[in-house]
This record gives C-alpha cells, sequence and structure tokens, in this order.
C-alpha cells in the first residue's frame, strides 16, 4: 500500500475531519441500533423500536449538509436522524429506556424523541405527520431570509399517504425549502414497496408536483452525499423544494419482534454484504487514499464504549416521579 | 364452546361472517401481508395484531384488500363500497390513526343516512386497535371512542371480552349503520368461553358483570377486568357492587345504568380515556339529569389524567386506571 498523504487527497469531496466525523457518527448509529437490538431481548425497554441499522448512509449523508439551525423531522424509526442530527447520544438511550434524563423526560420514548435546539423537531409515530410540519418549518426558514432549510425524513410507505401529498403541492406552490427525503427500503411494515407504490417511482412523483428530484443508492454515502447536496443547493437558493429517493435496506424487521415472513430467507444476510454502508465508506476511502484503517479503527472502538455507556447508564437511572404525568401538557394553565 | 382469546372470537366473526355474506370484504394495511415482499408469502402478517388470519387463503385479494399507507383513502373506500352494496371492514390498526382520516367517518360515512333523507344506509365496519398498557407513547395508545360516541349516526363498540367481542362483531357486520369497532390491545389475549356458532349480542344492551347492592360500577372494556378484580375483593367485606358493562357506548343503554342506580344510590364510572367530555362524564351526566333523585352521593368518575398518555412504564401505570383505583373509588362512594 502506498504511504497515504497526512491529509485528505485534494479530490476528496469532503475534508478529511468531515470524513471522520460522518464516519463516526453512522458508525454511531450502527452500534447503538445493534446494541438496542440486543437489549431489547432483556425485556427492559419499554414499546416498540423500529431499528434504523442499514440506513446510516441516509440520515448522515443529508445531515452532513445541516446546521443545528437547518430542521428535520423524522419518523417511527428515527433514531438514525436524531444522532445524525446532533441529539445525544445518552439523552437518547435515557429516552429509550423511559428515564428522567431522557431528551424527552421518558414521556415520549423512542418514537418521539426530538431536541428542537438541534432543529430535530421530533420523530413521529404517525406515518405521514411529518411532511406538512417541514413545509411550516420551512416557511420560517424563508421568512426568516437566512438560506436555512427544512427536511421531511420519510419512507416508501409514507409516500402514499394523502397528507405527504398536501405536503408535496403545498411547498412547491409557497416555493418553501423543504426537502423531503424518502427513504425506499423496499418495505412498509409487511408490504412490499413495488405493490404499495403504484407508479413504483417515488422521485418520479415527486416531479409530477412540479420539484426536481433524484434517486440514488442510499447504502453509499457519497452518492447521498452528492445528490443531496446539489437539491439542499437548489433549496438555499430559493429555487424551492426538491426530493430525494435513496434506495436502502433495513437490516432487521419492521419493529423488533418482527419475524419477516415477508423477506426471502437470506435477503438481509445478502444485503449486508453488499449493502452495507460501513463497508463501502471504508472501501471508498481507505481505496481512494482519504483515510486509512488505523484512522478508522479508534473511532470503531471509541463509539463501542461510548454506547455501552449509555446503555449502562441507563439501565441503572431513575424514571420521571409519578407527578409528571400531568406536567408539560400546556405552556400555562 | 371453547376457550378462546378476545382476538381469536373477533377472527372467528370475521371468518363467519365472510362465509354467509358474499358482501364483506377487508381491507386495510397487512390484513394480509407480504404483497410485493421476496419470500412469495402473501399471508406474511394477517394484520398486525393477527385478527384478519386466514382470511386472505380463502378469500383472496378480492375480498381481503392490502392498501397502501392511506387511512384516508381505506376509510372512504370502505364508505364508497358501503354505499354502492359492499359490507366491508376498514381495519385502521392503531385507533390514533382516526386522526388522519376523521373526515371520512365523521363528515362522511356517519352523516351520509341523514343527509341523504333516509334513502340509503353506509353499513361499514371501522376497526381498529385502542387502549395504553403496551408503553406505545401518546400517538399509539389513546382510547379515543369519546370522539366518535359524540357524533350522531355512527355507532361505537368497545368489548371486554371474547364472548362479547364475537357477538357484537357479528351484529357490526349485519347492521346497517357505520360501526366503529374497538378493540383493546392488552385485551387481546384475554381469554374466555366462545360458543362455536353464530350469535348476535344486540347494541345498547348493557352486560350486567356482577351484581350487588352497593354501588353501581359502570367501566369499559379494558376498565371492566380492572373493576371486576377491585369489586371481587370488596366482596370479602361484604361490599357488593353492580358492575355494568356498557358494551356499545352509542347507543348506550341508559335504562340498565338507571334502574341499578335506583337500587344502589351511588355510581362509580371508570373510562380509560382522559376526563373531559369523556364517556365517564356522559354517563355522570345522564345519571345526574335522569336519576338525580336516587343518588344518595356524588358521582365517582375514575378516569386517566388530562394529559396525553406517557411513554415510560413508570408513568403509563401512574396514568391508567387500575383495580386500586377504582376500588378507592368505591370506597369513596361509600363514604359520601
Ligand atoms: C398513520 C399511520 N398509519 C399506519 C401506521 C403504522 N405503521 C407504522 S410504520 C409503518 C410502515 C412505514 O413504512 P415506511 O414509510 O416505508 O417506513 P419504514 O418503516 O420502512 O422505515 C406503518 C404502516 C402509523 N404509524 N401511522
Ligand atoms: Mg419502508
Amino acid at each position: 500500500m502506498a504511504t497515504a498523504p497526512a491529509s485528505s487527497a485534494p479530490h476528496a469531496p469532503l475534508a478529511r475531519e468531515q470524513l471522520l466525523r460522518a464516519y463516526r457518527t453512522m458508525k454511531t448509529i450502527r452500534e447503538f441500533e445493534e446494541r438496542l437490538h440486543v437489549e431489547i431481548q432483556t425485556g427492559e425497554i419499554p414499546g416498540f423500536t423500529h431499528l434504523y441499522a442499514g440506513q446510516e448512509a441516509v440520515a448522515v449523508g443529508v445531515c452532513e449538509h445541516l446546521s443545528d439551525r437547518d430542521y428535520i423531522v423524522s419518523t417511527h424509526r428515527g433514531h438514525g436522524h436524531c444522532l445524525a442530527k446532533g441529539c445525544d447520544v445518552q439523552g437518547m438511550m435515557y429516552e429509550i429506556y423511559g428515564r428522567a434524563a431522557g431528551l424527552c423526560k421518558g414521556k415520549g420514548g423512542s418514537m418521539h424523541i426530538a431536541d428542537v435546539t438541534k432543529g430535530m423537531l421530533g420523530a413521529n409515530a404517525i406515518v405521514g405527520g411529518g411532511p406538512p410540519l417541514a413545509v411550516g418549518a420551512a416557511i420560517a426558514c424563508r421568512n426568516r431570509k437566512d438560506g436555512t432549510v427544512s427536511v421531511a425524513f420519510g419512507g416508501d410507505g409514507s409516500a402514499n399517504q394523502g397528507t405527504v401529498f398536501e405536503a408535496m403541492n403545498m411547498a412547491v406552490v409557497l416555493k418553501v425549502p423543504a426537502l423531503f427525503v424518502f427513504e425506499n427500503n423496499g418495505y412498509s411494515e409487511h408490504t412490499g414497496a413495488d405493490y404499495a407504490v403504484g407508479s413504483k417511482d417515488i422521485a418520479g412523483r415527486a416531479r409530477g408536483f412540479g420539484m426536481p428530484a433524484e434517486k440514488c443508492d442510499g447504502s453509499d454515502f457519497f452518492a447521498v452525499y452528492e445528490a443531496f447536496g446539489r437539491l439542499c443547493a437548489h433549496a438555499r437558493a430559493g429555487g424551492g423544494p426538491a426530493t430525494l429517493e435513496p434506495v436502502i435496506t433495513r437490516y432487521y424487521g419492521h419493529f423488533e419482534g418482527d419475524p419477516q415472513l415477508y423477506r426471502a430467507k437470506d435477503e438481509v444476510k445478502r444485503l449486508r454484504e453488499t449493502m452495507d454502508c460501513l463497508k463501502k465508506f471504508r472501501a471508498r476511502v481507505e481505496g481512494e487514499g482519504w483515510l486509512k484503517a488505523s484512522d478508522l479503527d479508534p473511532i470503531d472502538e471509541q463509539v463501542l464504549a461510548q454506547i455501552d455507556v449509555a446503555v449502562k447508564s441507563a439501565r441503572s437511572a431513575p424514571p420521571a416521579p409519578e407527578s409528571e404525568v400531568t406536567t408539560d401538557v400546556y405552556a400555562t394553565y | 364452546m371453547a376457550q378462546m382469546t378476545m382476538r381469536d372470537a373477533i377472527n372467528a366473526a370475521l371468518h363467519l361472517e365472510m362465509a354467509r355474506d358474499p358482501r364483506v370484504i377487508v381491507l386495510g394495511e397487512d390484513v394480509s401481508g407480504g404483497a410485493g415482499g421476496t419470500s412469495g408469502n402473501r399471508e406474511a402478517s394477517g394484520g398486525i395484531f393477527g385478527v384478519t388470519k386466514g382470511l386472505w387463503p380463502l378469500y383472496g385479494d378480492e375480498r381481503v384488500i392490502d392498501t397502501p399507507i392511506s387511512e384516508s383513502a381505506i376509510v372512504g373506500a370502505a364508505a364508497g363500497a358501503a354505499l354502492a352494496g359492499l359490507r366491508p371492514v376498514a381495519e385502521l390498526m392503531f385507533a390514533d390513526f382516526v386522526g388522519v382520516c376523521m373526515d371520512q367517518i365523521f363528515n362522511q360515512a356517519a352523516k351520509f343516512r341523514y343527509m341523504f333523507g333516509g334513502k340509503s344506509s353506509c353499513p361499514v365496519v371501522i376497526r381498529a386497535a385502542m387502549g395504553a398498557g403496551m408503553n406505545m407513547g401518546a400517538q399509539h395508545s389513546q382510547t379515543i371512542y369519546p370522539f366518535i360516541t359524540a357524533v350522531p349516526g355512527i355507532k361505537v363498540v368497545v368489548p371486554s371480552n371474547a364472548y362479547d367481542a364475537k357477538g357484537l362483531m357479528l351484529q357490526a357486520l349485519r347492521d346497517d349503520d357505520p360501526v366503529m369497532f374497538f378493540e383493546h390491545k392488552a385485551l387481546y389475549p384475554r381469554k374466555g368461553e366462545v360458543p362455536d356458532g353464530d350469535y348476535t349480542i344486540p347494541f345498547g344492551e348493557a352486560a350486567l358483570v356482577r351484581e350487588g347492592e352497593h354501588v353501581t360500577v359502570v367501566a369499559l372494556a379494558r376498565m371492566v377486568p380492572f373493576a371486576e378484580k377491585a369489586i371481587d375483593l370488596l366482596a370479602k367485606e361484604g361490599i357488593t357492587c353492580d358492575l355494568i358493562d356498557p358494551r356499545t357506548t352509542s347507543p348506550l343503554d341508559e335504562e340498565t345504568i338507571l334502574e341499578s342506580v335506583e337500587n344502589t344510590g351511588r355510581l362509580v364510572v371508570v373510562d380509560e380515556s382522559p376526563p373531559r367530555c369523556s364517556v365517564a362524564s356522559d354517563i355522570a351526566g345522564i345519571v345526574a339529569s335522569k336519576g338525580f333523585h336516587a343518588l344518595k352521593a356524588p358521582i365517582v368518575q375514575v378516569t386517566a389524567p388530562h394529559a396525553p398518555v406517557p411513554f415510560a412504564r413508570e408513568l403509563e401505570r401512574a396514568y391508567v386506571p387500575g383495580p386500586q383505583k377504582i376500588e378507592t373509588a368505591i370506597r369513596q362512594v361509600l363514604k359520601d
């Protein structure tokens, strides 16, 4: 192997620090979810958890273009979006365990993690609940005239919800900087996207509404980063909304405990080999000489240690007192 | 007679009626499941709660329809199909999703018969799983039957056990009006004796679950087994209660409740919903205005607090009325 340059090669699409951060965030999401997959079996985690493992490059490829002043709205499968937008790992873990120190005091849970100070306007347990909110946030961005944008993450299944159609059309009509990211992981619950999305082409639908749209490989961080970069620049420049359809896969069931009877036996195994965003990222950055394995290996260790601490702390943390049941219903009473 | 879960009892009713009446169709998200999947298994789901299992293999795509995530179109299409002569069962999965398709329920299905001068009916059944107890958070745990109960033109069913669920579902499927059928998630595994054959339970007829002298307790859905617990405990001290399960909140069997209050003079109403404009406050209002003379003590309402459903286990447990709160309420109404 040739001696790698001290800083990233001139043709790298991102600065070295950015590449390292992107990898760290993707790895954090992956290990966060892999660990939850294990911890959920203990029965300690309440409720219903939808894991994002496999889709990391989408959240990170998109959020690498955003600052705290930009907004996102997320979905039931929201951990990756939250982490990519800067939500605190420990605060999220507390929340998922239903602890008082959670980002939402344990009142929200996995499906409602939010941190408005980070521009993260909430995961959402209503499919199609987010896009109209993103249009509203985009109106605020437009009126502020500061070039900020608002991003609605959603799945292939959400693309079939009426609220989403309304939001997309309204965003075009108002020409607001709203970006719709439809992560096409092939399934909504136990139904295939090829069945439920009539045209089989979400990006094409978006064009039908009158906005630019691109489709990309959602397991390739660079493909997502570049495609979203173009669309985001269009929105920031006042060009109005745009849509990205990253094609991706989820490594686990719809929710934890889903027997996945709708999936071919070796599908996930095969996709873990061919569509793994972390493997692809490493192959690319190491192959191009932008980063070395020795830059990335320590990150793997640090991330694992951080997640371990987060889980252990969350397991032993106290819940909110019962008096919290009736607080936070209103701002004023 | 067989021991059967409430889930299986509702499933059995759907099977019976689909075999009997070719007009019955079922539609919703993953009612069969597996369409467009890679395994080739076309019944990969049978409903997220397993209530529609076994229907697709018998009736196929024509009568068991997997839909995209489009609640307005699901309920609207069901209502439209009902106007056109079918007897559709729309599954909404979680009752909270009523929020997405309320127009089709309350402006469309519920009003057709009246607006059309009584010249048509809209026999649609909308099934939805409701209730807290599984830490599913504020958007997947609500008991929203009060909203629908308030709407003239649609009937509302809230079964508490397997036997009732089957008979009420068969009634819903044969009823000529739109019916919203709320299935409490935590009751799906609750077992009870269920006859094999065909039987219906008329709407607006409460069940007298326990008979007693001192207090009338009215409870709905999951609150019924909780009230049974509290009442059976108090019976050991010689305190006995009538326990009335209205089974349907619209129509509501006022008569049975008022008659019982005539005898006991004391009323406790137990409802999992928040207290304002609830079925509890509705029943309390009816008894206060029509049975005031019989009351010996203020009516006690046991409800969730005026707050969304919290996620954390400890908070949700504190939120949902349980046997202990019911017991306390019965003691209180006796003291007053
Ligand atoms: C309004 C509404 N309908 C149905 C559901 C139940 N549900 C939760 S996630 C989901 C599938 C979503 O599919 P997709 O948008 O592709 O996202 P993915 O789960 O693949 O990330 C469904 C049907 C819901 N939460 N909200
Ligand atoms: Mg999907």
